[in-house]
């Protein structure tokens, strides 16, 4: 029954807890519809064939409807509606409530690839790894404009904005390939935008983790980075924190707000900055990435342009770690930047 | 003619006077008109000219989804093509179709008024019209915007595409829209003739006083939020700007408030015209009068807080997700009312099957089914698959797009003897309505389906195992243009050589046919007093009669 | 049912014999309803325009609570106050002339209105004096600020709502300057009068809106 509905309707195939569940309220709500819309039209072409017209010049009785044949119009529908809504609600407050065991993944969308991040694991461009019976969340941002994350099979889809987080989560239940959409309109490459979840049996996953920490089968998404052969490591920030000494900034950049030979980190994140060429701009994520990348293109009025690049020294991911840790660090309560969606913290006691 | 001489009699009526078409026929007795019926025959040309034009860019989009892959142009051709549809489509053609045109032209016929409240300020609302649309389409042979029509920031603000003079365009527009709302409320309120009290108001006249009323509420806030756009671009204030703190989901909120009712703009006015159609064609009075009357005015309520469903999956809250799916499934309520007292006016009644009937068939089943889809999103859980997929793209066409085609080509076929005091051939009209009932399914079903099957809205490319249901798709499409080439073909012939038809062709007791088909140019030179509800079918005695006022 | 039906008593018809009566009215007391009703809907969609930019006042104070406070104890609250007291004056002067014309005094009234014409004028001079300080301390929106006195996230924000706010308002009082002048000058050359003045109490209705908002937009602007 579910399968033939399922091709019948086109649906695709149902890849993760949430796709059957979705799709028995689909079942009933579309056969709802369907049964409803053909009954009007047959009461319609009933009372047609009942009443058509004698004359030129007939005549017709008025008719009142009685109260309860109206209150009836309103109630019937309402009941089905109201029961519709109670299913699907339901089952979208599950969607929107990850579980605590689930497994974070780092996403970033931008012009037109999707970027992985595994916290303490490898990273990846438009390839997701994920094991399957094992709740898998992500947290989505974007570089540039709004993108959406959709795998059809999953039944999830969700918007990755830029300067907030957004989350989602789902339990792939089959392994195989899935597609991976961009349903937000985002330019000329919208309909390009397009990855690839891989959901793996669990050891299988296991080994390709730890193959990648290996640094064996990381040709396929990538250089091997410092990260896939430290240990896994905390979060984000906690990564960003260990990087940063290891690779030198702290030496010049203080934590703390005081002076010294760059920008102290302290509260730099959303700070406004003037340039030697009297600009002002915000420190934004882009910002930071630049000034590692290419630390002569915006210097802060009032110090010199000493920093090296670190364009070929650091992978994705680890300026990701770092730009976080950098955001971490903030001196006071008061909350700066824009609002952000759903909490950072990851969910497992890490 | 007989019939009309006859009636007249009855009345009580003065002779038959000179038509407003024959009234001065130099082009600057049309532009400088100050006449209601002028007004909206000009709107009528404009609307079926952008209705073309927006034609034109479906076909276009629909022939390159043919292949998957790239074809016939590239990739940001096609996103100012769909973007450029619905522009055209929803600001152009389906919000001024119904209301400008036919609302200008019976909307006073019907409430026995000789004019609206402001002529002046309803002509002037025509020339702002079109000098957004002229804009409009200036906008979009320099280059056009490859936005969609929804404007979405980061991306509106960030996109190098002639953006700007569209977003004032459609500024523009919204002059032109709140200016028609504001004249037909007045309209309605100050200017009904003796003896049509609220609740004889004829149900057109109720759907078009509700889409005003969210006119004059919604449109501002449109204004204002394709002022805040354009002022980003050229300025940038940041407010949009998350990289200034600003939040682009603002900006989406801001713009489904109004982008919502003016769904309720486009689709009350059909319904309006359904009401209408459906008491004629089968000669009974409205079943559930004041169901249908305040049923729009339930519409128009509800609608303003019901925009936050098309934010499901945008980062709302699940708690805004819930509050706004339910109040979504009010409006679904309303609808149904509707539905069910339209089916129940043809309960006993005598009903001929004529080209607005059909169209009456076709407009239950694309809003029975488009509705409950919509009420099926409303959902939640179903919207997550179904958000910004084909899915929502046929919904939309279903219940707004086919709500007001059906509505559009009733209301032209049934008022075309009103306004042009000719007939039509209606062989070709009912063979040229099953073309467009069949098309519309046929382009828009498959669509459902694609929906279903995951494909994103928008998509210039496709994976492959999409294609079968585009290639349906575009075949029905193509059904559907012809459709709309045999409509003008008739109509045209039947404007020229059309033959002439008597004052009330129908036999309608609705109030606009109490005046000469086509109507003198003050519509009434007493005004009638109205002794009926409208649409009362238990005799033949006039609606009306003619007192010395 | 039939309110609309007959004719309220006292209203005859005077079609041919009023210059100011419509040819679709049946009497001036409904045109000039009309009028009034129109007006009344016209000042709705003017309150929403300013809807959306108080909502994204409310949203943007809440994300940035301390910068809105800071950027705002820098406008120019005299300023501010003193734009209040000239605007609800002018909005009394217009009030005044509206009483006149009803009393018959067209000349009374046309003063009237030229006063509140002065306010206005007053009143722009006001913000032009303020706009010149914003600009040259670069209290400006989004990328041009560069104010030195508040460095927190989100004052360019704050800028930028208070330029837009202002702006839009400032326009308002630009076009009910106008809409005063003209009927100012209608009513010197005798086109009111006691019998019909519907034109002026609309303009007075408008001219109480700008008014209204600018009651609204000081405390948000200036106080809080």
């Amino acid at each position: 029954m579910n399968e033939t509905l399922r091709r019948f309707l086109f649906l695709p195939d149902q890849a993760s807890t949430f796709a059957s569940q979705v799709d028995h309220l689909h079942y009933f709500v579309i056969l709802t519809t369907f049964v409803m819309s053909t009954a009007v039209g047959l009461t319609a072409i009933l009372f047609f064939i009942l009443y058509r017209r004698r004359s030129e010049t007939q005549t017709t009785p008025h008719i009142e409807p009685a109260p309860l044949l109206e209150a009836a119009f309103v109630i019937v529908p309402l009941s089905f509606f109201l029961l519709w809504w109670v299913i699907g609600y339901r089952t979208s407050i599950e969607l929107a409530t990850p579980p605590a065991d689930a497994m974070d993944v780092y996403v970033q969308g931008k012009k037109w690839m999707w970027k992985f991040a595994y916290p303490g694991g490898p990273n990846a461009v438009n390839v997701l790894r994920v094991p399957s019976g094992r709740p898998v969340r992500l947290l989505m941002t974007s570089r540039d404009v709004i993108h959406s994350f959709y795998v059809p099979e999953f039944r999830v889809k969700q918007d990755v904005i830029p300067g907030r987080y957004s989350q989602i989560w789902f339990n792939a239940t089959a392994p195989g390939r899935y597609q991976i959409l961009c349903a937000e309109y985002c330019g000329a490459g919208h309909s390009i935008m397009r990855g690839e979840v891989i959901v793996l049996k669990a050891e299988e996953y296991e080994d390709w983790v730890s193959a990648q920490h290996r640094g064996l089968a990381t040709k396929q998404d990538g250089p091997p980075t410092a990260l896939d052969f430290a240990p896994p490591l905390g979060n984000l920030v906690d990564q960003g924190r260990r990087l940063a000494q290891e690779q030198g900034c702290v030496k010049c950049h203080s934590v703390d707000g005081s002076q010294h030979i760059g920008p102290t980190w302290l509260d730099l994140y959303g700070r406004r900055e003037k340039l030697s060429d009297g600009r002002i701009i915000t420190v934004d994520e882009g910002y930071i990435t630049e000034s590692m990348m290419d630390p002569f293109a915006k210097i802060v009025d009032g110090f010199k342009p000493v920093m090296p690049s670190f364009a070929n020294k650091l992978a994705g991911p680890e300026v990701a770690a770092i730009v976080e840790y950098i955001k971490s660090l903030q001196s006071d309560a008061v909350r700066t930047g824009p609002s952000e969606g759903p909490a950072y913290a990851p969910v497992r006691g890490r | 003619m007989r019939q009309s001489e006859e009636d007249r009699e009855k009345l009580g009526a003065p002779p038959a006077h000179e038509s407003y078409l024959t009234d001065g026929t130099t082009v600057m007795s049309w532009l400088n008109t100050r006449d209601h019926k002028r007004v909206g025959v000009m709107f009528l040309v404009a609307v079926v000219f952008f209705l073309f034009l927006g034609g034109v860019f479906a076909l276009a989009i629909r022939m390159k989804l043919l292949y998957p892959g790239p074809f016939l142009f590239d990739a940001l051709t096609y996103n100012r093509l769909f973007t450029l549809h619905g522009v055209t489509m929803i600001f152009l053609f389906m919000i001024p179709a119904i209301p400008s045109a036919f609302g200008n032209f019976v909307l006073p016929l019907m409430i026995g008024a000789r004019d609206v409240a402001f002529p002046r300020l309803n002509l002037a609302s025509f020339y702002v019209y079109l000098a957004g649309a002229v804009l409009a389409v200036w906008a979009m042979v320099h280059g056009g915007a490859d936005t969609g029509w929804t404007f979405y920031t980061p991306y509106s603000t960030t996109t190098p595409t002639m953006l700007f003079p569209l977003l004032l365009g459609v500024f523009i527009i919204g002059f032109s829209s709140i200016m028609t709302g504001i004249n037909f409320i007045v309209t309605v309120h100050t200017l009904r003739a003796p003896g049509i009290g609220w609740m004889r108001v004829p149900l057109f006249v109720w759907g078009i006083y509700a889409t005003s009323v969210i006119q004059v509420l919604a449109t501002p806030v449109l204004g204002l939020t394709v002022l805040l756009v354009a002022l980003e671009r050229v300025l940038g204030f940041g407010i949009f700007d998350p990289a200034r703190g600003g939040d682009p989901v603002l900006f989406q909120h801001f713009f489904w408030f109004y982008s919502h009712p003016a769904v309720y703009i486009m689709v009350l006015p059909a319904m309006g015209v359904i009401s209408e159609c459906v008491a004629t064609f089968s000669r009974k009075n409205p079943f559930g009068y004041k169901a249908i009357a305040f049923s729009s005015l339930g519409i128009a309520f509800v609608g303003f807080f019901t925009w936050g469903h098309h934010l499901f999956v945008a980062g709302q809250s699940v708690f805004d997700n819930g509050v706004f799916g339910v109040l979504s499934m009010f409006v679904g309520i309303f609808t149904a009312v509707k539905v069910f007292n339209w089916v129940g006016t043809m309960y006993r009644g005598a009903i001929s099957f004529k080209t607005p009937f059909a169209y009456i068939c076709g407009f239950l089943f694309l809003l029975v089914f488009g509705g409950m889809t919509g009420v099926a999103l409303a959902t939640v859980a179903l919207d997550v698959h179904w958000h910004d997929t084909y899915f929502v793209v046929a919904h939309f066409h279903f219940i707004m797009v086919g709500a007001v085609i059906m509505g559009f080509l009733a209301a032209l076929h049934y008022w075309f003897p009103k306004m042009f005091g000719r007939t039509y051939h209606e062989g070709w009209g009912l063979v040229a309505a099953s073309l467009i009932i069949l098309g519309f399914n046929a382009t828009f079903i498959p669509q459902f389906l694609l929906g279903n099957n995951g494909m994103p809205r928008r998509y210039y490319q496709y994976p492959e195992h999409f294609q079968a249901l585009n290639v349906a798709s575009t075949a029905g499409a193509t059904l559907l243009g012809f459709g709309f080439i045999i409509i003008f073909i008739y109509l045209v012939i039947a404007l020229r050589w059309g033959p002439r038809c008597e004052q009330n062709p129908w036999r309608s007791k609705g109030f606009e046919w109490l005046t000469p088909s086509p109507p003198p140019t003050h519509n009434f030179d007493k005004i009638p007093h109205i002794t009926q509800d409208p649409h009362d079918y238990r005799t033949h005695a006039p609606s009306g009669v003619y007192t010395d006022v | 049912m039939s309110e609309a039906a007959a004719l309220p008593p006292g209203e005859h018809l005077v079609h041919g014999t009023d210059p100011h009566l419509a040819h679709h009215f049946s009497s001036l007391e409904r045109q000039v309803d009309a009028s009034r009703l129109g007006m009344w809907l016209f000042l709705s969609t003017e309150v929403l325009l300013f809807a959306g930019l108080f909502t994204g006042y409310a949203v943007y104070r809440y994300s940035f609570p301390v910068a809105f406070a800071a950027s705002a104890r820098t406008s120019e609250i005299w300023a501010g106050t003193l734009n209040t007291i000239v605007l609800i004056t002018s909005s009394l002067t217009v009030a005044l002339a509206i009483h006149f014309v009803r009393a018959g005094r067209q000349r009374a009234a046309v003063v009237c209105l030229a006063i509140t014409l002065f306010f206005a004028l007053a009143f722009l001079g006001i913000k032009a004096i303020e706009y010149t300080a914003h600009f040259h301390e670069h209290q400006l929106p989004g990328r041009y600020y560069r104010f030195e006195g508040v460095r927190l996230p989100g004052a360019e924000m704050y800028w930028a709502l208070y330029f837009l706010m202002t702006g839009l308002h400032g326009l308002h009082v630009v076009i009910g300057m106008t809409v005063l002048a003209v009927i100012a000058w209608r009513t010197a050359h005798g086109y009111y009068s006691a019998h019909y003045y519907v034109g002026i109490e609309l303009a007075g209705l408008y001219w109480h809106l700008v008014d209204l908002i600018w009651i609204f937009l000081y405390p948000l602007l200036y106080l809080i």
